[in-house]
């Protein structure tokens, strides 16, 4: 029974938290800038009216172009059943899912990417080479930060790893965890295309990276993406909540205090959204290789100060 | 004799036959054609055959004939790291072979066609006696016979300058590799007394320096057949001047029987050090970032694809450090994750870089340029290559539900299992792979988003990529057959995990298949499956979602411009470029331009060039400073006489001054 309702927790957060992030999100900075802003749940109704529209297709493109968003929808999904949510164990875990969940987003990327080449239109081109380059750099710092996170546990695996943390003391007591914390924020931010690294509300498509890659899909399959890419943000927000906050095996206190964690998390990105600039795009390389070398100093923490 | 040996000797003694009865037929295209594919097919069934039979069996047998050589013995046998090999070989050649029947009838009349199916044959003939080899003077012989059958397939269109160029490239480099392992074969055959591998491994080396000596010269010299960092320098050329059937089995397999080379020889040194380990993990990362890092900046398809080769032989190299690291420390779960990684990426490799070569071959068939920038929009027109393509693209970046990700995966918790299990230096040693396969990951999908989205995708860049046709049955065939074995690994590994599982063991000195590894392999399954199950839904979904509703067709939203043309799309360069820049330092880098000025600026032009570090500032010098050596000592041949007359008279009385010397 526990198996079943451990189930649809863990997909119904899936399914139901999302959106309303990315609404919370818009509620921040509307309130930072002193506006009312749109309701929190903006960015559902904006789904639901993309799926019941039709749809427009360039004359370029190719089945590619319709598999994209669905790919990347189905990814994302998978990895937000693997990576525990409101309990430290996912019922869908298993050994060495770590190495899966980051797969499974790259395979989400490398699908939009050629989606967005199949338009033909240089716009796209140029987001898919940014969002190439920015990943690829981005990617050694997810699996050490992740690394630092299961070698405790001695297993790799999220499960292992978040059950095992409270009984080590936690982030604060282990330094390397803490510069793991760090990197994994600024990934979060590169991934799902947040300020420094790019601008969700530009207006200019020589500058997007994310928006630009999607500029041709409408209807469901646009819908598909906004969904996809707000799971992609609740998965990464989950892992940095389970590393930072001490959430209970199980009751009814560990649901509320994730959706606390991941709520914090938006308003994070909120507020970094409206007291920054986003970056200069030569500069976000060294954002990303600074947050490899953050990952790569706590790696080597770990292994110095003894392994617990 | 067991029934594998015999199946395996059956394929081999086709494959002889198919190649002379090509010989044979000379001139007459068609039919030597139809007779080299015919004798390949039937020898790869039988060779296939046999190399499961012998891993599913565990067979291990030598097989000594009682024929006459002047050193060594014509010994051979099987053993499970003998029969995977072989596997791979068959499966490859065979692919190949089906692919080439379609392929090369293109060349029919303009060339001598038959040349082609006899040296694959008598390739993939030397390939499996390489792998059968027990005595050393047998494998260098099987392993010549390899270099010279291919370098006869390099030079198949050796009217081209650039493709004779490739060739006599291709010839030094394999000769110069040679001799470190004629070193390597002398040195281990004189404590064991004889040049027999069972003699060989029975001599349990145990002087340090010697077994210290023999890992350096074998990887030396099979790691100038795989294509090591900086041995790799000949690869990217002989790659793509073979033709494209040939090429995915050069690719594919045959630079893998250096790998082979390396495993064998571990397999005579009982006991490995820590750190041939650690300078195999050193020597992949270098290999495996420089070889995508130069993929990306390739304008040529197979270019791309060769530089992606030395990629993944990279990866293989990790994971045989993990391996070597893990067995030094006497953890078998370490070794047997690293080893069976390495091999199964032996096998992936093989299937996806034979794919993709095909379907680089398709591509130059219906378009005659292999130049990325001139393709485009392919996908309309070649359905099934492009198809098939993106599935291979998908597989080399390591993507689930794929097989390159279930041997990465492989590798991933091996090195993983060392950070935890093994003591600090060497833990944090196999660490070190997991931030390297991740970028190496990385950036493989920026490359192939870049090939499969620049030439498949998109509109085509010239009128020669819009008048594209699909390829032949026989090549669509192979490749449907390629990306189907990529999938059906990805989804099922546990059954690929049973080939793997005996060499594994096997060069891991011993023991079986480690607890998890099973459970995680049913996890792949699962997730993979689960891929496919919720593709399939949302599809229909979509479908359902879009019946009845307003589906128009129309032009790519332009930011309002009304007449974009083809030439207005990102191209390859450009889409490379914010990759390559940060690494810029690790290219030898050319630039010209002529940037527009003034008020009315005239025509302008800019020309970039990233060449490789390795060969120019490297290879290249020391081969110049070789040939000036050559030049210098070329005084003393003169041609003349005389000259040497007066050689000889000095000669002379230097030994005489010198003896006189020693007798005082």
């Amino acid at each position: 029974m526990s198996v079943v309702i451990d189930i649809a927790v863990q997909a119904g957060l899936l399914i139901l938290l999302p959106l309303p992030m990315l609404g919370l999100i818009n509620v921040v900075k509307s309130r930072v800038a002193g506006r009312r802003g749109p309701p929190l749940l903006q960015p559902v109704f904006d789904v639901l009216r993309l799926l019941r529209k039709g749809a427009v297709y360039s004359r370029t493109t190719t089945w590619v172009f319709a598999f994209g968003p669905m790919i990347g929808l189905v990814a994302t999904f998978l990895a937000g059943l693997i990576v525990p949510s409101a309990f430290p164990t996912s019922p869908f875990g298993f050994p060495a899912d770590v190495f899966v969940v980051a797969y499974l987003l790259g395979l989400g990327r490398f699908f939009t990417m050629a989606s967005a080449l199949d338009t033909g239109s240089a716009f796209e081109g140029m987001g898919a080479s940014r969002e190439a380059a920015f990943s690829a750099m981005a990617e050694p710092a997810l699996l050490l930060a992740l690394m630092i996170l299961c070698i405790p546990s001695r297993v790799p695996s999220f499960g292992d790893a978040f059950s095992a943390l409270p009984a080590a003391g936690g982030l604060l007591r282990s330094p390397g965890l803490m510069l793991a914390a760090l990197a994994l924020g600024v990934v979060l931010l590169a991934e799902t295309a947040r300020i420094p690294v790019d601008d969700p509300n530009t207006h200019l498509e020589l500058t997007m990276i994310h928006e630009v890659m999607v500029l041709d899909h409408s209807g469901p399959d646009f819908a598909f993406i906004q969904i996809g890419y707000a799971m992609k943000m609740y998965v990464l927000g989950a892992v940095l909540v389970h590393l930072v906050l001490p959430i209970p095996q199980d009751g009814w206190a560990a649901p509320a205090l994730f959706i606390v964690g991941q709520a914090a998390v938006a308003i994070e990105i909120g507020v970094i959204e409206s007291i920054m600039a986003r970056l200069r795009l030569s500069r976000v390389p060294q954002l990303l290789i600074g947050a490899c070398v953050v990952a790569a100093v706590g790696v080597l923490v770990l292994f110095t100060g003894g392994r617990p | 004799m067991s029934v594998a040996l015999v199946l395996t000797l059956l394929a081999i003694a086709l494959l002889v036959l198919g190649a002379s009865l090509c010989t044979f037929l000379g001139r007459q295209d068609r039919a030597a054609l139809a007779v080299g594919t015919g004798t390949s097919v039937a020898a790869s069934l039988a060779g296939i055959a046999g190399a499961a039979w012998a891993l599913v069996q565990r067979t291990e047998e030598t097989l000594v004939l009682p024929w006459r050589m002047p050193v060594g013995a014509v010994s051979i046998g099987l053993d499970p790291l003998s029969a995977f090999f072989l596997l791979c070989i068959f499966l490859v050649s065979g692919l190949s072979a089906i692919y080439g029947e379609g392929y090369l009838r293109g060349f029919a009349g303009r060339r001598r066609v038959a040349a082609a199916p006899a040296f694959s044959g008598l390739l993939a003939a030397s390939m499996a006696g390489v792998a059968l080899a027990r005595d050393g003077v047998l494998f260098l012989l099987a392993w010549e016979a390899m270099s010279l059958s291919s370098f006869f397939l390099v030079t198949f269109e050796g009217d081209r300058e650039e493709t004779r160029r490739a060739g006599i490239v291709y010839l030094v480099a394999s000769h110069v590799g040679v001799v470190p392992l004629l070193v390597l074969f002398v040195l281990l055959a004189v404590p064991a007394g004889s040049f027999g591998f069972a003699d060989i491994a029975g001599a349990g080396i145990a002087r340090a320096g010697l077994a210290t000596a023999a890992f350096v010269l074998a990887l030396l010299g099979f790691g100038l057949k795989a294509g090591f960092w900086p041995l790799h320098a000949w690869l990217p050329e002989a790659h793509p001047a073979a033709p494209s059937s040939v090429s995915a089995v050069m690719s594919g397999v045959m630079i893998k029987m250096g790998i082979y080379g390396l495993l064998r020889t571990l397999t005579f040194l009982p006991d490995p050090p820590a750190w041939w380990g650690v300078a195999m993990i050193c020597v992949g990362i270098v290999s495996g970032v420089g070889g995508v890092l130069h993929a990306l900046a390739q304008h040529d398809l197979k270019r791309l694809l060769a530089w992606h080769s030395v990629e993944n032989v990279g990866i293989i190299a990790m994971g045989i450090g993990v391996g070597i690291v893990g067995r030094a420390n006497g953890h078998h779960t370490v070794a047997f994750l690293g080893f069976s990684g390495a091999l199964l990426h032996v096998l992936n490799h093989g299937l996806f870089k034979g794919l993709l070569f095909q379907g680089a071959g398709s591509v130059l068939h219906a378009t005659g340029t292999k130049d990325i920038d001139s393709l485009g929009g392919l996908m309309h027109r070649m359905p099934v290559t492009g198809a098939t393509f993106l599935a291979g693209s998908a597989a080399i970046a390591g993507l689930p539900p794929l097989n390159g990700f279930v041997s990465e995966l492989l590798i991933y918790a091996g090195a993983f299992t060392g950070a935890v299990e093994l003591a600090s230096p060497d833990g944090l040693w196999t660490l070190s792979v997991v931030p390297a396969l991740a970028l190496i990951g990385g950036l493989a999908a920026a490359c192939f988003v870049k090939a499969f989205g620049v030439v498949f995708l998109g509109e085509p860049r010239t009128p020669a990529a819009g008048r594209a046709h699909e390829a032949s049955a026989s090549m669509q065939g192979a490749m449907v057959a390629g990306a189907t074995l990529c999938a059906v690994i990805g989804v099922a590994p546990l059954l690929a995990m049973r080939l793997v599982e005996g060499p594994g063991a096997f060069v891991a000195g011993g023991g079986g298949l480690p607890g998890g590894v099973g459970t995680l392999l049913a996890a792949v399954t699962r997730v993979s499956a689960a891929l496919v199950a919720g593709l399939a839904v949302l599809a229909a979904l979509r479908r359902v979602l879009l019946r009845r509703r307003d589906v128009r067709r129309s032009a790519t939203w332009g930011c309002g411009y009304e007449a974009p043309t083809a030439r207005m799309q990102y191209t390859a360069a450009s889409f490379a470029d914010p990759v390559l820049k940060p690494g810029e330092f690790l290219f030898d880098r050319h630039r010209h331009a002529d940037l527009p000025e003034g008020y009315f600026p005239r025509a302008a032009r800019v020309e970039s060039h990233r060449g490789d570090l390795a060969a120019d500032r490297v290879i290249r010098p020391a081969v110049n400073g070789l040939l000036t050596l050559f030049r210098w000592a070329g005084f003393l041949q003169a041609g003349g006489v005389p000259r040497y007359l007066v050689w000889v008279l000095l000669t002379v009385v230097v030994l005489l001054v010198w003896q006189m010397g020693a007798s005082w």
